[in-house]
């Protein structure tokens, strides 16, 4: 019998180790799976690769991460906001490398990996200083830059519910990045709202298939800390 | 000469949505053009983060935080709208399905480069978002910008000395003194805010700028 679920956050993410790739879902709070990564950062794992679409907000979540000094890079397209002074505190002191990458390349070149695609040309960035030192192609009456896919080793992400083969739905606006990283990791873990029965789930709108799915934790929405 | 504040230029841009329009509004200013779009013309807003037919701001106490927009602000989907991943966004956005996007800009050349997304100081932390994307996927690339900088220089400049999120990408400018076409010949410009004339504009500018032959 397949069984994704898994009791808690910590077995889950268990056998991450120092060094891994680890892409984080989300976009600014929406999406963002925070007890994975409260977990994350229990578990102890360092020197992580980090990808998300920022770099963390105030005082919790991918901000605690860097705070607590477990990243060696992240790959984003949003790091600076207001609130975001614990990356900006580690990026200024060069403690932190940033690899910025427009939106919209960062989003295809993760679903690239998880499609198998060896590499793309977009047009997005070309003649600007995102694109330098990268190969570029005239195609047609258009300039394009070169971009290789994303590859990691975890995924953590969130949906709003889950079936034991790890089907998934998420919620609103918070899928962002869940169904592409969930492809684009070798073992991609899921925070959901709900489990529920196989087949409760209707076929047709299931958004990410469970064969991009490893591990689901059903995560009570603790009452978090004010930031 | 009477200036359009922001909410003046928001109303003036907004005017110019057609019906049926697929529009990205950028953050900052050109978000209040949502605010002016002219009732009766069902134009559908799109967000980076994967939404199609963005409504109004919730009430009050009726924010969900799993709906927000690129600017992380709570946000309402209209009856009809959709929610979708990010590789499908910018696929909206990169395969030329958007009609407009409605950017701001430090500087943009008469060539109509895109300057929006970093000053070039050397300690800036740089964020680009989803900017690069937009300036060259949308079928129309609307700018919105204060004329002068705060020290009166022309922000429509021969070329941009803050680091380019486009080359070539603007189509139409729109500014708190006037209207200008960026065309494959240069600036036309289109209008210009009651009592300026277009020889104080072109003092103002210090690019070269047409006049546009107006039918009629």
């Amino acid at each position: 019998m397949i069984d994704k679920f898994v009791a808690t956050p910590a077995q889950a993410l268990a056998d991450l180790r120092d060094g891994a790739t680890v892409m984080i879902g989300g976009f600014g709070n929406a999406g963002m799976p925070a007890e994975l990564i409260d977990a994350l950062i229990a578990q102890g794992a360092r020197e992580l690769t980090i990808v998300n679409n920022n770099a963390g907000n105030v005082d919790t979540g991918l901000a605690a991460l860097l705070k607590a000094k477990r990243v060696r890079k992240i790959l984003c397209s949003f790091p600076r906001q207001v609130d975001s002074w614990h990356f900006d505190a580690l990026y200024r002191a060069g403690e932190l490398e940033l690899e910025l990458v427009p939106q919209g390349t960062l989003a295809e070149r993760i679903r690239a990996a998880g499609a198998g695609i060896g590499a793309f040309y977009t047009p997005t960035a070309f003649g600007t200083r995102l694109a330098e030192g990268k190969e570029t192609r005239r195609i047609g009456d258009r300039d394009y830059v070169l971009e290789y896919p994303i590859h990691a080793d975890y995924a953590l992400i969130k949906a709003d519910r889950a079936d034991r083969w790890g089907n998934l739905v998420y919620r609103k606006s918070a899928r962002n990045f869940g169904p592409i990283m969930a492809a684009a990791a070798k073992c991609t873990v899921v925070q959901v709202r709900e489990t529920v029965e196989l087949g409760a789930l209707d076929p047709e709108a299931v958004v990410t298939p469970g064969i991009f799915v490893k591990r689901v934790v059903k995560v009570v929405p603790a009452q978090r800390k004010a930031a | 000469m009477k200036k359009l504040d922001r909410k003046q230029m928001a109303a003036r841009v907004a005017r110019d949505i057609p019906e049926g329009a697929y529009v990205n509004l950028g953050i900052g200013l050109p978000t209040l053009v949502a605010d002016y779009l002219p009732k009766g013309r069902e134009i559908i807003l799109h967000s980076e983060n994967g939404i199609l037919g963005i409504g109004p701001k919730p009430p009050a106490g009726e924010e969900d935080e799993d709906l927000i927009n690129a600017g992380k602000e709570p946000v309402t989907l209209l009856t009809g709208g959709c929610y979708f991943h990010h590789a499908d966004s910018f696929a909206m956005i990169r395969g030329r399905h958007l009609d407009f996007a409605i950017l701001g800009a430090f500087q943009v050349s008469t060539a109509g480069d895109l300057a929006n997304w970093h000053t070039g100081a050397a300690d800036a932390i740089p964020a680009v978002g989803g900017a690069m994307d937009l300036a060259v996927g949308a079928k129309k690339v609307l700018v919105m910008m204060e004329h002068l900088t705060k020290k009166g220089e022309s922000k429509i400049v021969e070329r941009c000395t803050y680091p380019l999120t486009g080359a070539r990408c603007v189509d139409r400018i729109y500014t708190d003194l006037a209207v200008i076409d960026v065309k494959p010949d240069g600036l036309h410009v289109v209008e210009t805010v009651e009592g300026l004339s277009f020889e104080e504009l072109q003092r103002l500018t210090g690019v070269p700028l047409k006049r546009m032959l107006t039918a009629a």
